[in-house]
């Protein structure tokens, strides 16, 4: 069991309200992504959970008991770090096997425990080597058994991708997904990889200045953002906002609409640009351009397109996928 | 021709290197030659070759006793660094991991007692060491070396405590550990090298200290310092007899300096290269 209920929940730091008040529900076996720009308190809600910070108002209950004044160790979680925070002066088996050691286990079970997140992880061949000996995947992995062994009833990882480069984080992206398919345990992730949270997440929770902005499945979230921070957040590259004449025509203050909506072509259209940067990655094609009246626009298409810096090329948004915000930035629904 | 700049660079290296060693050195060496010369050798001027005699120090020996401000140096030393980590683990751990707006003024504070001349409160120690009859005893000297170095040990080991990454401890904390627990299997592993090096600088300087050690001992608690002081004395200068006894006194701590300079060293530039 592994369920996760915010009350109200409020954070200040001296005279910063980091969280004015958040009300979530994290179901159990869940995989809960809080995503937003750095300075969101996505961490801090997360190190609230944890218990690594005091909650300044409001509860925080797991699986139904109130665990708001509990320490930490009290509240059968684990934690990844974004530093991965191993112990340096112990072996691997010794860090994997610290919070089992904490709980006064058996020694014999102890090293069964260890043996077996050390295969799951691959990790069977390192755990006599120190954390310093080890590339910093494999240390990520060794954070990651550290946090199994305890069988939490949720995990909570914080970034922990970020040091990693590019190839290397899309092999853990997986790793980390295959392994809540396999244990099936909460697991409530922090990022501010809007392609992590859309590839990993059942349910995202986009977060901004401490509020909630939406909460939703990631299709949800793409499909119908409920206002023009989270429209603007979610998808790669970035919604286009138009606003002035174009808007005003489907009666909104802003239209938005996705690069990947936008039909392109080199002979006719309704909007006329100038390419600006190309950028050819031959299972697509992203061009930067700007728009006549309009501004500047990205726009996607599969495949190749033949156009380069100078080129016109006309754009012919896909109105069924209009996305249309009112003057505060709230969705308009049809 | 880059190999050869390189090889260049690094034997006028070598050399100034050898050469500001050689300077920093001198006066110890200096003194090793004076004391084995004999009294008309050491006042006849400059010298480095002397006639290698081992006399005064078995003068030194025999006029006054060696070993008991040997004992009392090792006394004021170790026991004024123990008590003064005592004091200042806590503090140190206080201010690092659980720091308030007034941590850096207090460490500044701190600090600056160290910039007070010592003469200044002279008279003030000297009353208050006389009333509570704590003149020429090891345990009012111990007290004064200890409070004496105090904001330095605070501040080495405040600056090494704060390399601890804090999210280690958070991990510790999220695997179980109590306080304890925290304390013992990953704070003190981690913060050994940074106690050792504070427990290694604080001897030596705890040793070298002269100001206090002089003025408020006469026989009792002595250490070498005074020892040392007592040979330039009322009955003339004796340059070979005071560099024998010189070297007699730092003998000690050069040995311990030396056996220790890797820990030292570590310790002294932990956190400005890693």
């Amino acid at each position: 069991m592994g369920s996760i209920t915010l009350k109200n929940v409020s954070k200040v730091f001296g005279e910063a309200k980091v969280i004015p008040s958040i009300d979530l529900e994290i179901n159990d076996g869940e995989f809960v992504v809080f995503v937003g720009p750095s300075g969101c308190g996505k961490s801090t809600l997360l190190r609230l959970i944890a218990g690594l910070e005091d909650v300044s108002g409001g509860q925080i209950l797991i699986d139904g008991k109130d665990v708001t004044q509990s320490a930490p160790a009290e509240r059968g979680l684990a934690m990844v770090f974004q530093s991965y925070a191993l112990y340096p002066h112990m072996s691997v088996r010794n860090n994997i096997a610290f919070p089992l050691k904490m709980a006064k286990l058996d020694k014999a079970v102890i090293d069964k425990k260890v043996t077996d997140a050390a295969r799951v992880l691959n990790l069977t061949d390192y755990l006599e080597r120190r954390p310093s000996q080890l590339s910093g995947g494999q240390r990520q992995r060794v954070a990651i058994g550290r946090a199994i062994v305890r069988e939490p009833s949720a995990f909570l990882f914080d970034e922990p991708l970020s040091n990693l480069d590019a190839a290397l984080r899309g092999t853990m992206r997986l790793e980390i997904s295959d392994l809540h398919h396999q244990l099936k345990t909460t697991m409530v992730y922090v990022t501010h990889d809007q392609v992590e949270a859309m590839t990993m997440a059942d349910k995202i929770v986009v977060l901004n200045r401490g509020n909630i902005e939406q909460v939703g499945s990631p299709l949800d979230l793409y499909k119908s953002p409920r206002n023009l921070f989270v429209a603007g957040f979610i998808g790669s590259p970035h919604m286009n906002f138009v606003d002035g004449a174009y808007a005003q025509s489907k009666n909104a203050k802003t239209a938005g609409i996705r690069p990947e909506h936008l039909n392109l072509s080199k002979d006719s259209g309704l909007w006329t640009g100038t390419v600006k940067v190309a950028e050819h990655l031959g299972a697509d094609t992203f061009l930067h351009l700007d728009v006549d009246g309009i501004g500047q626009i990205t726009a996607r298409c599969d495949g190749e397109f033949g156009a380069h810096h100078g080129d016109k090329v006309f754009l012919t948004p896909d109105e069924a996928k209009l996305h249309r915000f009112d003057d505060k930035g709230i969705a308009l629904r049809a | 021709m880059a190999r050869n700049v390189t090889t260049r660079h690094k034997i006028t290296a070598t050399v100034a290197a050898w050469i500001v060693a050689l300077i920093i050195f001198f006066p110890i060496l200096y003194t090793l030659i004076t004391s084995v010369k004999t009294e008309p050798e050491a006042i006849a001027g400059f010298s480095l070759i002397p006639s290698g005699t081992f006399e005064n120090y078995v003068t030194v020996q025999t006029q006054r006793d060696y070993f008991k401000p040997f004992m009392n140096s090792v006394v004021l030393a170790v026991g004024s660094t123990i008590l003064a980590l005592i004091i200042a683990i806590p503090s140190a751990w206080a201010m690092a991991f659980s720091p308030t707006k007034r941590t850096k003024d207090i460490l500044m504070w701190m600090l600056s007692t160290k910039m007070m001349p010592a003469v200044a409160v002279l008279v003030p120690i000297y009353l208050m060491f006389r009333d509570f009859g704590l003149l020429d005893t090891r345990i009012g000297l111990t007290v004064m070396l200890t409070l004496i170095n105090l904001p330095i040990v605070v501040w080495m080991l405040y600056t090494y405590f704060r390399e601890i990454p804090g999210e280690i401890l958070e991990a510790a904390r999220m695997d179980g550990a109590g306080l304890w627990q925290e304390i013992v299997y990953v704070l003190t592993p981690m913060a050994v090298p940074g106690i050792a090096s504070t427990l290694l600088l604080n001897i030596i300087l705890a040793w070298n200290e002269a100001f206090w050690t002089i003025r408020l001992t006469t026989t009792n608690a002595a250490p070498l310092t005074a020892f040392i002081a007592s040979f330039s004395s009322p009955q003339g200068l004796f340059w070979a007899k005071l560099s024998a006894a010189s070297t007699m006194a730092i003998a000690p701590i050069l040995i311990l300096g030396w056996f220790s300079q890797k820990q030292l060293v570590r310790g002294l530039t932990f956190g400005a290269v890693k």
